[in-house]
């Protein structure tokens, strides 16, 4: 399973900093990290620690001070910044913590999106996203407008809007911090039940142990630095 | 893409509504006050357009718009008859007699003497009554309007006497005449009688007007004729731009004018720029979700632009409908007949609109382009 060839993620020596001079702040510094295909890889660490910025950075939507980044064999840091955004739109999936709907679209046309993006036709998309909230429970809450969907539904939605274009890897932040326990744990199920796929890498960033048990990999950070990582602790659990 | 753009437009209905009532309101104004303003510049000419009969109009060299002329002598009146190219020419008197009804009501007027035989510069759009019948003796018409101030609340009815200094004329027709400048009644007359209505003033022969004959264009007749005669011609068209441009740069009208149109323009560019900007503002997250997910900056740029364009639009159609609406009802009045709404007007300010909606849309195009998309995380 962690064969060389089933690395979907890989970073190298990543550092990242802010501001210049007294404010200067390192965020990052030296990241070690992998995400594999067919697993789902928690990053966890306390708050501020720089999980966001690390998945910011992997995810292209932003640039590394130092260090290397290749997702599935490619650097994005060589690619020039129009392939980057269609490699973004085409590879990858995102969920975020609150969920940025379009609160004008109905939870299909969000779900769509990503379809629309890469220029596939309303109706079609719209069909398309609408098989996937039917997967996630969501049929009768297509055309719903964000607004009349409670928040673990809502959530449901940004999963099915990453999962319409069926990328190689998804990146969530924080997916079930907003969200109460069972809805969160809900989520979460579908999360590892629709999203893990032999082909994609699922990358998931969280500090709510509750939901650790869904995760095949858990990756620590603190203070800018990835500690250890547990392997399989599902397997461990049982 | 776009209907996602269209729908982030309308779904924020306050917002949708202020952004149209504001490119509303500035469409309305920049309309109206442009339209005013070239309606009263063209009134300055409308006695010249009135006369259809002449291509060119012939006078002093040193008068500079119709309402100040300055006598010829009749021998100028053979000399311009000797030019080339010169199908006839006869005179014309303008002065501004004071009118007396016999219930003693009584106005400044223009009073316009037209050839005797020919009755060249006869008003053509009558109201009541025929041109012809200025040939009755101590006959004259009066416009519409006049006969409105001098009869106020009466009905058009001819046979009516005014006293013309000390005159007695009767009223054989009502015309349509254009709406002078100056809100006078304006009086035609023939030219033997008109000079009776002048009284002591001997100002008489103010112009001489002149028909090319077929083939000679009137700009070229307008040149032989006064470099035969060292006298001033302008073919109609010149003359009322003379007149429209000695207005512009003797009065305080441009500048008035001026300073509303700039006002409309810049309330229309500040409300229009601050509203849609904030709108952005607001849907800023939203953008940078459509960044992460692999929305080019391009694509982006397109959507603002269309929100832009469509809220403008829209509000121009309604500020053009609440114009046109203005202008019915105003050009039916009398005292602003003849203001209307024209399309160049229109064509002038879809132009100055489109100036504002770029204007609108560049400022918050370089918030969405500058967006970080990993802001969305935050
Ligand atoms: N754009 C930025 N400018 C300055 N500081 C930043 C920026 N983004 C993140 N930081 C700082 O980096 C640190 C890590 O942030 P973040 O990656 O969001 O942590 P986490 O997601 O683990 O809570 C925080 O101290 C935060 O203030
Ligand atoms: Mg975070």
């Amino acid at each position: 399973m962690t064969s060389p060839d089933s690395t979907a993620v890989s970073c190298h020596g990543i550092r990242k900093s802010f501001g210049t001079g007294d404010t200067k702040i390192d965020v990052l510094r030296g990241i070690h990290f992998e995400a594999h295909r067919g697993e789902m890889t928690f990053l966890v660490g306390p708050s501020g620690c720089g999980k966001t910025t690390l998945i910011s950075v992997i995810a292209g939507l932003l640039d590394p001070s130092e260090g290397k980044v290749s997702i599935f064999g490619q650097q994005l840091a060589k690619m020039t910044s129009r392939d980057q955004i269609l490699f973004r739109r085409k590879n990858l999936g995102f969920v975020f913590q609150q969920y940025n709907l379009l609160p004008a679209l109905t939870a299909a046309e969000n779900a769509a999106v990503p379809l629309l993006a890469a220029g596939v036709n309303r109706s079609t998309a719209v069909k398309r996203s609408k098989e996937i909230l039917d997967r996630l429970g969501m049929a009768s809450r297509a055309d719903n407008y964000p607004r009349t969907l409670s928040g673990g539904q809502q959530q449901r939605v940004a999963l099915a809007r990453a999962l319409v274009h069926e990328p190689r890897l998804i990146i969530c932040d924080e997916p079930t911090a907003a969200l109460d326990h069972k809805s969160g744990e809900s989520v979460m199920e579908l999360l590892a039940t629709s999203a893990v796929h032999p082909d994609r890498a699922v990358v998931v960033v969280t500090h709510d142990n509750r939901v650790f048990h869904f995760a095949d990999r858990i990756t620590h950070m603190e203070d800018g630095i990835i500690t250890h990582t547990e392997q399989n602790p599902k397997l461990q659990a049982a | 893409m776009n209907f996602i753009a269209l729908r982030m437009l309308i779904s924020d209905r306050a917002k949708y509504f202020g952004l149209i009532f504001a490119f509303a309101f500035s469409t309305f104004l920049l309309l109206n006050q442009i339209s005013i303003f070239c309606g009263i510049m063209q009134r300055t000419g409308s006695q010249i357009l009135d006369v259809t009969d002449a291509d060119v109009w012939v006078m002093d060299p040193y008068t500079e718009y119709f309402e100040q002329t300055k006598a010829l002598k009749d021998t100028d009146l053979t000399r311009v008859r000797g030019v080339q190219g010169v199908d006839y020419a006869v005179r014309l008197f303008k002065g501004n007699p004071i009118a007396r009804t016999i219930e003693g009501k009584f106005a400044s007027t223009f009073t316009i003497g037209v050839d005797d035989s020919t009755l060249i510069g006869a008003p053509r759009k009558m109201a009541l009554g025929r041109w012809e019948n200025l040939r009755e003796a101590n006959s004259i018409i009066l416009d519409r309007a006049g006969y409105a101030l001098l009869y106020p609340g009466q009905p058009l009815e001819l046979g009516r006497v005014l006293e013309l200094n000390d005159h007695k004329a009767r009223l054989v027709g009502i015309s349509d005449a254009s709406a002078p400048f100056v809100s006078f009644p304006v009086i035609h007359a023939r030219y033997s009688e008109a000079l009776h209505f002048q009284g002591q003033q001997r100002n008489q022969l103010g112009y001489v007007l002149v028909r090319a004959k077929p083939g000679i264009s009137p700009e070229n007749l307008a040149r032989s004729i006064e470099a035969a005669t060292a006298l001033k011609a302008r073919t109609t068209m010149e003359f009322v731009r003379d007149c429209i441009g000695y207005y512009l740069r003797n009065t305080g009208i441009p500048v008035n004018f001026g300073i509303t149109i700039a006002i409309a323009l810049v309330v229309g560019l500040a409300v229009a720029g601050q509203t849609f900007f904030l709108f952005t503002l607001d849907n800023l997250k939203q953008f940078g979700a459509l960044k992460a997910i692999g929305v080019t900056n391009s694509r982006l740029v397109g959507m603002v632009v269309l929100q832009a364009a469509t809220a403008g639009f829209v509000g121009f159609a309604f500020g053009s409908g609440m114009a046109a609406l203005f202008f019915e009802v105003m050009s039916k009045q009398m005292a602003t007949r003849g203001i209307i709404l024209t399309w160049q007007v229109e064509a002038i300010v879809a132009a100055l609109m489109t100036a504002v909606i770029l204007f609108v849309s560049v400022i918050s195009i370089r918030r969405v382009i500058v967006l970080e998309p990993a802001s969305v995380f935050r």
